[in-house]
């Protein structure tokens, strides 16, 4: 059965995301990226060094990758702005994260300038995620204002705390009518698996793959947990109670007789 | 309010005291928290955890990781002019030492900029001595015109300026800051500092809220280790690191903590900080301030260096020289013109291989050309 995420006409079969930064080098980034068959791969624009001696992130990445810029770095709309004008000029393609944050302690997003960056991006026709911390009316805006996809966050970026948000992402991936994608805060597989048994379109991991002692692995896994929450989500999963439901009812002898 | 008025609050609190309730177990609770606050810093940089360092350690290096990964930035100082009207007893620069002054023409400067930019490196801290006459605004506003030619990053380390020269330097496309308050208690600032306009304590302390109010991105504040007692300095300048983070959220507040070196002229340090008290206070910053950035620079030697650099270090320097012109001007003229003596000479070749040995990814590039 043919299960593709489709996101602006592009299909993607991998429903894990994976960011690249934190690596202890880029040729285990790349491996990780392989093994676990990622097909989407987010990179900051401010460490992509096209022309120096130093390596090149870009040339690290799987053919089979696709790559989603992220405004890493920007404090407000018209930074997010410029960092996605300067992608799209240097011909990293017109798939961008936008992540405005003004709050260096925990890392959390600013919704309003987000939002505002999501305007202008998709009238410059970017394919535009927003990062965002999960807020139904911000996410509705958003999407009214033609982002391809919602990105509200699990816990704060590298806390490795899971979803700390699952009430109100459940609540969005009820109400907005685009994929919504986790970002951010997912620390294990089981936590990925549970994002993706919940409706999740996707999620996105970094720092839980990238710190790990092996990392490769730690991505291959996170990519199986996607894949089994994925396919239990789409096998419909019965609703839990608290009331055992005995598989030989007491009941049944008041069943019609035939 | 500004970060002076906390100095004036704080400056009578009796550390001592507070020390002398600390217990391992006390050290224990606080290091199992989420956060830490103020007085359990003091705890982090008391005598007795001195027999806590592995557990701080742990916490330090799980929380590093988990928020910079396994990635160290790379940077290299660029002196720019060595002519300063200060009088500061333990500096290189110290007007009366009878040391060859200059200041690189602007065709100098790129000179510099070519040979440190074809090793690779894209972050350049540029530094003068001060000296308003010599090195003015003007002055360093036509240097970072060049190097944003090469570098995607330019800090700043010279004399503390006024919030609009600021915002003119970030216009002209600085991003850092650095400005270490070198003695946080007044009356040691006041010894150090005999001449000059470097003696105005508070213009310097509020240096870095006129820089964050400017729009800088990074700013890195620090305290000279070796002119007082270095808890007590280490105390204001966790407390100064804080009180910037909160004051200003969207900007990376930064830390060094730079012991005193043997430089031209006879000063000797004053109090003595040890390797083991280095150590000590990057965990404490460390566990006080799990998202700020610290660097070490060339000042400690290589291996010291290395050892540090899991226990919380964000940020080294690389093919260091503390001269000016040190980078491309003939090796004779080196010692005539150098700040101190630094300990660690390796090249940026070498010091990638050291990262990568190690399992660091050496960042180069980490921010861009706006």
């Amino acid at each position: 059965m043919e299960d593709s995420l489709e996101i602006a006409g592009e299909k993607v079969n991998n429903r894990l995301f994976i960011g690249t930064g934190k690596f202890a080098s880029y040729s285990i980034m790349k491996r990780a990226l392989e093994e676990a068959k990622a097909e989407v791969a987010t990179v900051a624009l401010r460490r992509v060094d096209a022309d120096s001696k130093a390596e090149n992130i870009l040339n690290y990445l799987p053919k089979s990758c696709r790559v989603m810029i992220n405004t890493s770095g920007a404090r407000d709309a018209d930074e997010a702005v410029r960092i996605g004008r300067l992608a799209k000029a240097a011909g990293a393609g017109n798939w961008i994260k936008i992540e405005v944050i003004r709050d260096n302690k925990y890392l959390l997003p600013d919704n309003l300038e987000t939002l505002k960056a999501v305007e202008i991006l998709v009238k410059e026709d970017f394919v535009v995620f927003p990062y965002m911390s999960p807020d139904l009316s911000i996410g509705r805006r958003m999407a009214e204002a033609g982002a391809s996809a919602i990105m509200p966050l699990g816990s704060p970026i590298g806390s490795n705390r899971g979803v700390k948000t699952r009430e109100l992402i459940e609540i969005m991936i009820n109400e907005i009518n685009l994929p919504i994608i986790v970002d951010a805060g997912l620390g294990k597989p089981s936590e990925a698996c549970e994002c993706m048994e919940i409706g999740s379109a996707a999620v996105l991991v970094n720092t839980a793959i990238a710190v790990s002692d092996d990392p490769v692995r730690m991505a291959v896994s996170f990519s199986k947990a996607v894949c089994a929450g994925r396919l239990a989500y789409l096998s419909g999963i019965p609703a839990a109670g608290k009331i055992a439901s005995a598989s030989s009812p007491l009941t049944g002898f008041l069943r019609d007789k035939k | 309010m500004s970060f002076y008025d906390l100095y004036l609050q704080h400056k009578d609190f009796d550390l001592k005291k507070i020390f002398s309730v600390v217990s391992p177990g006390s050290i224990q609770n606080s290091l199992e928290r989420d956060l830490l606050d103020i007085g359990q810093y003091i705890q982090l940089i008391s005598p007795q955890a001195e027999n806590c360092l592995e557990g701080m350690a742990q916490r330090a290096y799980a929380i590093t990781r988990r928020n910079f990964g396994k990635t160290i930035q790379l940077y290299t100082p660029m002196y720019l002019s060595n002519y300063c009207e200060n009088s500061c007893l333990y500096c290189g620069f110290n007007l009366n030492n009878n040391i060859e002054r200059k200041k690189l023409s602007l065709n100098e400067v790129e000179k510099e900029a070519q040979f440190i930019s074809s090793s690779g490196l894209k972050h350049i801290l540029i530094l003068t001595g001060e000296s308003r006459l010599k090195s003015p605004v003007s002055y360093i506003k036509n240097c970072v015109k060049i190097l944003k030619k090469y570098f995607s990053s330019v800090s700043i380390e010279v004399y503390p300026l006024a919030e609009d020269e600021y915002s003119e330097l970030v216009a002209s496309g600085v991003d850092g800051l650095t400005i270490y308050q070198e003695a946080y208690d007044q009356e040691v600032y006041a010894k150090m500092h005999v001449s000059g306009p470097k003696k105005d304590y508070k213009f310097r302390l509020e240096a870095p809220e006129r820089g964050a109010k400017s729009r800088m991105r990074n700013i890195s504040i620090g305290a000279l280790l070796g002119l007082g007692d270095w808890r007590r300095e280490v105390f204001f300048l966790g407390l100064h690191a804080k009180y910037l983070q909160d004051k200003f959220p969207d900007i990376d507040i930064g830390v060094s903590v730079p012991r005193i070196q043997p430089q031209v002229g006879d000063f000797k340090p004053i109090s003595m900080v040890s390797d083991k008290n280095i150590a000590q206070i990057i965990l404490a910053l460390r566990n006080f301030l799990p998202r700020i950035g610290i660097t070490l620079s060339t000042r400690e030697n290589p291996d010291f260096r290395e050892a540090l650099i899991p226990l919380g270090i964000t940020k080294i320097s690389a093919g260091s020289t503390t001269a000016v012109g040190g980078h491309t001007l003939c090796v004779e003229h080196l010692q005539k013109y150098s700040q101190f003596e630094i300990q660690d000479q390796r090249s940026v070749d070498e010091i990638r291989g050291m990262l990568e040995c190690k399992g660091y990814q050496p960042v180069f590039k980490d921010w861009l050309n706006f």
